[in-house]
């Protein structure tokens, strides 16, 4: 074998009606979703959500229950055939990086290439070594390395025998606030260098932003929307993508007519219809950012706590009916907690729920 | 998050073969027990009345003092020494540290062979006594060695490291904030002994006890040769001199009473450690610093163990090799190349069996693997006795079937096959050592994360690559560890194989017994110098491995 055999990039990962379980219970249930070339996806959901099980069916390690996953057409996984996981050109990263302590850093990023030639290996380490910002350390061993620079070991070794498809399982979560804020860029720099399709999994929705082209929001084993992050966070689809991503306060409103509703901060028009019926009563979602501090505005609410965040102020706001919502202003409108503020709602797209 | 760690899917259901092997190892381990205890179940209600009436209370009066006496010697040898090595700091506090852990190279009934020829009428001690001071034979009062006294010193002085080993342990783990709070709040600093530290690592000393009372019922050769009568000796002495192996089980029924009393005991406070440990700062980085008489009052104090429970004995030992003993032969070759290889072979199938058992659980994780794995490591604390009882009914009685069924279609007669051979030896072994070697590859083994299985088959190996790439070169270590210590544990086991070895066959540990049974203590010395000396190399082990956990 003269390169690696497997050298053709991803076109396509699809799931389709997947659910994964233990002892007959299903963890993932019924998922569905794409992964298109050079896109790097990530399942986003709180802890045991069933987003790491999800993964480790893709890469092999858990049988189907129901549904198939295909790559490029073929099918990988169905509940009565599994490929093989060494033979799925799938790479992974895990939570725990699992290097080989037994092995150096150049010996670990080369142990996917026992099929390839002597001076290739070579080259491919080297290469790989340059790229994450290692050279130098090739007949190191893996304790004596930072934390951040073994996750960068793990992530060379899993797109060493450049496989089709990378899963990367929370692989920041190991790693402190500041060190991540430096690897997330760095990593998506590397994947889209190689042009690898990536599948992230994280519980984090800054890193799932900063990392991902698309989102899949998950809870309780299910998909229950998958768009690019913009969508994820200004259209959310049911009230828990809404509640999970990003801060936000329901209000109770009344629908008055196919692009408005009536609530605590008055009538609220958005651009599009919203489909519900005249005098429905909805949940309307509202974003720290949709609620202004405009001091010419009728209405009014009492300041409860607040938080200097340097660029601006983030208070909690009493409005007349009770109910409590956030609200930005910027840093120079410093009011003190019991104080009467006047709020006014820009909102585009309408956020709702039925009742 | 779901901890699985299967090698694949589709090998979910090809391991499931190593499941049920795994379970038939340890259905087949458990044997001993089962017949001991259906011995006492469906036992004689006369020969109950029997031993009732004549032994027994002597048995379990002399057997619980010897408890009682080891367990307080052990407590006041072992917490103490812990302390000092871990919590303070005086000249030689490195050295003390591990060496204090010597002492477990010895073998009681080796100690207890040498301090006798020491002690004794006619030792070194009393003629020097005499002849300095004229006395004759009554005229002075000294210590009687054989006696229960003498046994409850024998086994505290090579059983004190277990409590050491725990506790020491438990006060390293001992958040130094937790210690510097109560500074705080107003503790002096042995208030702060009393009050906290010692409460917090008494999970720790428990276990430490209890495993060194397991030893203390599980003695035989000390207690014999005192002349102490214990359930061991009773258990012995029943089956040998009266073939009666139906009282012999009742008291081994009764011995595991006992036991099982112990390793609840040891099991709950294990279970209460992990809570006791706060896994924040640790205190060994501050200690207190003895200075001058203080500082050297505590180096006497702790080379005191070590010089009684070890280098003397092992001084008088290698002079009485060297200079009185007779001179060794091709008898004694015989008698070494016996023990090696036994041990070897038990050794090679203990530890084959425990990766076999660590395997099915790691690949399984079921909890019926897990439990049959607990009952198949439940023979540690068993006494060499018991397991050699459960072991020669269940063997004689299959080999007297097989004999029946041979004459019955050859009219051929063929000899014992299990219980006159090395095969029962060597299965008494797997049963009591099982434990030791399971702890030591099960934790190699929880070194090699799931996540590194996967890793490995990510990356295109299939399982059995994964195993000879990954799995091998990290786990060679502990299993290495795992056949010594296994090891050199047949080499000093005495009471299983005296009962269990075939006709003629005697190791380094029978004939040492033996001659020193028969008031040949010198001629002994070169058989008990060879264990002591191939029992320190697992001290050692152990006490490297103690030093690189805590980086001094």
């Amino acid at each position: 074998m003269t390169s690696s055999p497997l050298y053709t990039s991803l076109k396509e990962l699809t799931l389709s009606g997947v659910s994964v379980g233990y002892d007959k219970e299903a963890v993932v249930k019924d998922v569905s979703f794409q992964l298109s070339e050079g896109q790097i996806g990530c399942l986003l959901g709180p802890s045991g959500c069933g987003k790491s099980t999800l993964l480790r069916a893709i890469a092999g390690f858990e049988s189907l229950m129901t549904g198939e996953i295909r790559i490029d057409g073929e099918i990988i996984s169905n509940p009565s055939h599994s490929v093989n996981p060494e033979h799925r050109y799938i790479g992974m990263v895990f939570q725990d990086i699992a290097l080989f302590p037994h092995l150096t850093i150049a010996q670990n990023i080369a142990f996917g290439l026992s099929a390839w030639q002597k001076n290739l290996i070579e080259e491919r380490v080297a290469y790989l070594l340059d790229l994450v910002g290692l050279a130098g350390f090739q007949s190191r061993y893996p304790h004596s390395l930072s934390g951040g620079q073994q996750q960068r070991v793990a992530l060379a070794r899993a797109i060493a025998p450049k496989p089709k498809l990378l899963l990367m399982d929370e692989p920041f979560s190991g790693l402190d606030a500041k060190l991540r804020e430096e690897l997330v860029p760095d990593i998506r720099r590397i994947l889209q260098h190689e042009k690898m399709s990536a599948l992230l999994v994280t519980h984090d929705q800054m890193e799932a932003f900063a990392m991902a082209d698309q989102v899949s929001v998950m809870d309780s084993g299910e998909v229950h929307q998958t768009g690019s992050p913009y969508q994820i966070y200004h259209r959310p689809e049911t009230r828990f993508v809404a509640s999970f991503i990003g801060h936000g306060d329901f209000l109770t409103a009344t629908v008055c007519g196919s692009n408005c509703v009536h609530s605590d901060l008055g009538n609220i028009r958005g651009e599009l219809d919203h489909g519900f019926a005249d005098n429905e009563q909805v949940d309307l979602l509202v974003r720290p950012d949709d609620i202004l501090h405009d001091d010419d505005s009728e209405f009014v609410g009492v300041i409860v706590s607040k938080w200097f965040r340097g660029s601006h102020f983030l208070y909690r706001v009493k409005l007349s009916s009770g109910k409590v919502v956030y609200c930005f202003a910027s840093s120079h409108h410093n009011h003190s907690v019991g104080q009467e503020i006047g709020l006014s709602v820009h909102l585009d797209h309408l956020v709702m729920f039925s009742r | 998050m779901a901890d699985l760690a299967p090698l694949s899917v589709a090998s979910k259901f090809k391991w499931n073969w190593l499941k049920i092997v795994a379970m038939m190892i340890a259905a087949i381990l458990a044997l001993p027990i089962l017949v001991v205890l259906v011995n006492v179940l469906i036992g004689d209600g006369e020969v109950w009345q029997h031993l009732y009436q004549t032994v027994l209370a002597e048995y379990i009066s002399n057997s619980i003092l010897l408890m009682l006496g080891v367990g307080i010697g052990v407590l006041l040898i072992g917490v103490p020494f812990a302390w000092l090595t871990s919590m303070c700091n005086f000249p030689g506090r490195t050295f003390f540290s591990w060496a204090l852990l010597l002492p477990m190279a010895m073998p009681a009934y080796i100690i207890a062979y040498t301090y006798t020829g020491v002690l004794d009428f006619a030792g070194p001690v009393q003629t020097f006594i005499r002849e300095f001071t004229g006395w004759r034979y009554g005229e002075y009062w000294f210590f009687e060695i054989r006696s229960l006294g003498g046994a409850m010193v024998m086994l505290t002085l090579v059983l004190y490291p277990y409590v050491y080993l725990m506790s020491r342990a438990a006060f390293l783990e001992q958040s130094e904030n937790t210690l510097e709070v109560s500074r705080t709040l107003g503790y002096s600093g042995r208030a702060v002994f009393f009050k906290l530290a010692l409460p917090l690592a008494r999970p720790a000393i428990v276990t430490g006890l209890t495993l060194a009372l397991m030893e203390t019922l599980a003695d035989y050769g000390t207690v014999q040769y005192f002349s102490v009568n214990t359930f061991t000796t009773g258990i012995l002495r029943t089956f040998y001199g009266f073939g009666d192996i139906a009282a012999a089980s009742q008291l081994a029924g009764v011995l595991l009473l006992f036991v099982a009393v112990l390793i609840l005991l040891e099991r709950r406070s294990r279970h209460r450690i992990r809570y006791h440990a706060s896994g924040l700062k640790k205190a060994s980085n501050r200690r207190m610093v003895l200075k001058g008489g203080r500082g050297l009052l505590a180096t006497l104090f702790c080379s005191l163990p070590i010089l009684v429970g070890f280098f003397i004995p092992v001084i008088v030992l290698a002079y009485w090799a060297m200079f009185k003993a007779e001179m060794p032969g091709s008898n004694f070759i015989q008698l070494a190349w016996n023990s090696f290889y036994l041990a070897a072979i038990a050794s090679l199938i203990v530890v084959s069996l425990a990766l076999v058992l660590s395997y099915a659980i790691r690949l399984n994780n079921g909890k019926t693997v897990k439990a049959s794995v607990g009952v198949a490591g439940l023979g540690y604390a068993l006494p060499g006795t018991i397991i050699a009882i459960g072991t020669i009914v269940p063997l004689a009685w299959l080999d007297h079937r097989i004999i029946d069924l041979v004459k019955h279609y050859n009219g051929e007669r063929v000899g014992l096959l299990f219980s006159g051979t090395l095969v029962a030896l060597l299965f008494a072994y797997s049963v009591r050592f099982m434990a030791v070697s399971l702890g030591a590859v099960q934790n190699g083994l929880g070194k090699i994360k799931p996540s590194m299985d996967m890793a490995g088959r990510s990356l295109g190996m299939s399982p059995f690559k994964v195993l000879v790439r990954v799995h091998v070169p990290l786990l060679k270590g502990s299993v290495l560890t795992a056949m010594l210590i296994v090891f050199v544990d047949v080499l000093k086991e005495l009471p299983a194989t005296l009962v269990l070895r075939p006709f003629n066959f005697n190791t380094l540990a029978v004939r040492a017994f033996e001659l020193a049974s028969d008031e040949r203590l010198v001629d002994a010395a070169p058989a008990s110098l060879m264990i002591v000396l191939v029992g320190l190399v697992p001290v050692i082990l152990l006490s490297r491995s103690i030093s690189s956990r805590t980086g001094y």
